[in-house]
């Protein structure tokens, strides 16, 4: 299945939801934001949100700024 | 003396708020917030580069700062009011810095579109700050749609310039009633000492902290001259004079000549 993660498209394999995929990632889920077709997805239901063909996903954290 | 900074529902004391950025390395920035006490950081929001797992900046900020994100890179108020959401769902915070800016030579704001996000974003429960260039009009436009506090530039940002907006900020100190605080542009300790002696609520400094030698020295000289300013601002500036006013007695002097009439 291709989705969409961060405006790059990205073939991922074994990934049902959003939690497979940051899981896959092993990025920290405290430490992430994630946004799904435009609508942000709280951490307690990145399991329940099933991924379809060309989804888009931003994934996005905090960095140095002013 | 209590001397107390109140936004949002929280009582700051330090009146040096400081953006996270160009630091060479997190750690160091990490000494410098603890250091010079730093009880406000801004941070930005970028898209995660899931092919590399770098150090997060969250690690090295102080559990007990306040964190405010910033909308930087939004052209528009709608993405800035996706940022702000973006950063709100993070769970930190729900302090905001509302930063819209088209125009990338001066990185000067669009007042307008900021109006707008704030309006929206105030609404929304959001503590907002807007980054805004200072302007009487703008400003109480601001403040009706729900700002927190006001945050004119000194100059443009990055710059070290200094308080360049010095008539147009004072005029916001008196006309503003929400906290006006300076964020841009301040180079050096006395530029944000200027800025407090002014009646400024605060003032927000990233790069002359950040590029410094020993950024953790410099931010310790920016949060003493802060306080400096502030305490000469609270105790009252006297009036100047274009003429000397002797501060020594004019009598009494061990000179015949103006002492014979006594």
């Amino acid at each position: 299945m291709n989705i969409n993660i961060n405006g790059k498209q990205v073939e991922v394999e074994g990934v049902k939801n959003i939690f497979d995929v940051v899981n896959k990632r092993a990025l920290a889920p405290e430490k992430i934001v994630v946004e799904h077709n435009h609508c942000i997805i709280s951490r307690e239901d990145w399991h329940k949100v099933a991924l379809r063909e060309n989804d888009n996903l931003e994934i996005v954290s905090f960095v140095g700024g002013g | 003396m209590s001397d107390h900074l109140n936004i949002g529902g929280k009582a700051i004391i330090n009146r040096l708020f400081i953006g996270t950025g160009k630091y060479a390395d997190y750690a160091v920035m990490e000494r410098a917030l603890k250091e010079a006490r730093i009880e406000v950081a801004t941070v930005a929001l970028r898209r995660v580069d899931i092919s590399a797992s770098g150090e997060n900046i969250l690690d090295y900020i102080p559990k007990d700062i306040i964190i405010m994100p910033n909308t930087s890179g939004a052209r528009t108020a709608d993405e800035a009011i996706r940022m702000a959401r973006l950063a709100r769902a993070g769970g930190l915070t729900n302090w905001i810095k509302i930063e819209v800016i088209q125009d990338n030579k001066y990185l000067l704001p669009d007042n307008l579109e900021t109006v707008k996000a704030t309006e929206v974003l105030a609404k929304e429960g959001f503590v907002v700050l807007p980054y805004m260039s200072p302007d009487l009009s703008m400003a109480r436009r601001l403040v009706d749609a729900g700002a927190s506090a006001i945050m004119p530039l000194g100059s443009p940002i990055g710059s070290n310039r200094g308080v360049k907006t010095r008539e147009l900020v004072e005029i916001l100190v008196r006309e503003i009633r929400v906290p006006v605080i300076v964020d841009a542009g301040l180079g050096s300790p006395s530029d944000a000492c200027e800025c407090m002696e002014m009646g400024c609520a605060a003032v927000l400094v990233n790069t002359a902290i950040a590029v410094a030698e020993d950024p953790v020295g410099m931010a310790k000289a920016f949060a003493s001259a802060v306080w400096a300013g502030r305490l000469a601002y609270v105790s009252g500036l006297p009036a100047s004079s274009a003429k000397a006013n002797a501060s020594s007695p004019l009598t009494g002097f061990l000179r015949d000549d103006v002492n014979k009439s006594a």
